[in-house]
């Protein structure tokens, strides 16, 4: 049966990981290859990296992170953050990434999507969509720039744009819960889920285990994303993976390292 | 000569495989050259991208012919994930084409009652022994990333399955020939073990 995916998302910045992670004991808590080691060892299912700054000089920064982790760690790599042409995407491939993440230069540039997917398979094309409910009227806008821009498209239709472009899988974050711990946007969520046919990673606003529970039963997502709850060991994976486990969810158990 | 040739036809990304191969002391070359691949122990087919541009591609390398030519001679050839679909007669991505034949039956899309691509970590359910799979056990998990899956014509060439809306075959073999529809590479320990008992197979 297909498990339900855990992933952290490591936020990238000059290299270094912003904020650091201190769920283990790293020599270095800053240094993203660590970072990546250390949660592949504990039980992630894939693993994001989020290049915060994303600039040209950061992309070579970047490709010099992946490689080194690729080289380390066997599970998916996910890269974001800046990524505007074919050739950003085509670096980060070569460079060992599996997917990468497109945000705001496929608003600009759908066409983007097409080629890349024909080029590469959909499977690694990955759409990062940002979210934030219009309360006026009813629906969810999609907010570029970091979630600084409000393209006022709806969320919805540019996620049915998205697959029908060649988008493989839809990273679907809540700009409303990010941050809020209150839990993920359940109805954002399910919304996304019931108009595509790619698989979603629900993102933004996880706080405790029961979040993961709750987007996992009642969406039809089939990843749930979360950043500084990992890395401040709030909310250690064993722990969250045994939870959902013992609660039905199809979740992977990883085996023990002997 | 325990070397590997891993056939270049021109996809990307290699690199995780390559870096799998290292971790257990495999060597490796990237290569379309017929000699050196005549020279190697084993051969890798790897593969992401479209069954249709992949098979043009290896055509007109004439690795087809290089291919078929070492499966005869019994040379141990590992496709994996789009490559083991190319072991296959023919696939109907993009409209009909045809792959090696190394492995009688066709590659069709996954039906959309469930999500496609297939994206994730799945569970092996062993059909028949196969020594790929020495050490691994009913519900070990593997990472899976494709919308197309194999349908062979004889069940005895399936020896793993996965269960996603329909029985996906995992793990196919005839005789020489191998293929892993999901990636050992991005797989953690559960790929490294395959990658050991294919490392076992080659020497």
């Amino acid at each position: 049966m297909l498990c339900k995916r855990i992933i952290p998302c490591l936020d990238v910045k000059d290299g270094r990981v912003v904020k650091g992670t201190n769920f283990v004991r790293l020599v270095d808590a800053g240094d993203p290859v660590e970072a990546a080691k250390a949660y592949d060892m504990c039980g992630a299912d894939e693993l994001v990296f989020l290049d915060i700054e994303a600039t040209n000089e950061c992309r070579k920064t970047m490709c010099d992170i992946v490689r080194k982790t690729a080289a380390e760690v066997f599970i998916p790599i996910t890269v974001g953050g800046g990524v505007r042409k074919m050739e950003d995407i085509t670096e980060l491939l070569n460079a060992g990434a599996d997917k990468v993440s497109i945000n705001s230069a496929a608003i600009k540039n759908p066409e983007l999507i097409r080629e890349a997917s024909q080029k590469y398979g959909k499977q690694c094309i990955v759409i990062a969509v940002d979210a934030k409910r219009n309360t006026d009227k009813g629906n969810w806008e999609v907010y570029v720039n970091g979630g600084r821009v409000n393209t006022k498209i709806d969320a919805l239709e540019w996620c049915i744009q998205a697959e029908q472009m060649g988008a493989g899988e839809i990273l679907l974050t809540s700009i409303d819960r990010d941050g809020m711990k209150t839990g993920y946007d359940i109805d954002l969520t399910k919304a996304v889920c019931n108009s595509v046919n790619i698989p979603v990673i629900a993102s933004g606003g996880a706080g405790n285990k029961k979040d993961f529970l709750d987007i996992f039963t009642i969406s039809k997502c089939d990843a749930a994303l979360a950043a500084s709850l990992f890395h401040f060991g709030e909310i250690p994976i064993p722990d969250l993976k045994q939870y959902l486990f013992d609660r039905n969810i199809p979740i992977r158990i990883a085996e023990k390292e002997v | 000569m325990s070397r590997i040739a891993i056939i270049d036809y021109g996809v990307g990304n290699l690199y995780s495989v390559q870096k799998m191969l290292e971790c257990v002391e495999l060597e490796w070359v990237l290569t379309s050259d017929s000699t050196t691949i005549d020279s190697c122990c084993g051969i890798l087919l790897p593969g992401v991208g479209a069954f249709k541009k992949a098979s043009e591609q290896i055509t007109s390398r004439g690795l087809d012919e290089i291919l078929k030519l070492q499966a005869s001679k019994g040379k141990l050839i590992l496709g994996i994930c789009l490559g083991m679909q190319l072991l296959f007669d023919c696939s109907t991505e993009d409209g009909l084409s045809y792959g090696l034949g190394l492995i009688e039956g066709m590659v069709d899309l996954i039906p959309s009652k469930v999500k496609v691509p297939h994206v994730g970590w799945n569970s092996l359910d062993m059909t028949k022994e196969c020594k790929m799979l020495k050490n691994c056990k009913d519900g070990d998990y593997v990472y899976f990333v494709h919308s197309y899956y194999a349908k062979p014509q004889y069940k005895e060439a399936v020896k793993a399955v996965t269960e996603y809306g329909i029985k996906i075959p995992a793990v196919v073999s005839k005789d020489n020939v191998y293929g892993f529809q999901f990636h050992p590479e991005k797989s953690g320990s559960t790929g490294m073990n395959i990658m050991k008992n294919l490392k076992e197979m080659f020497i």
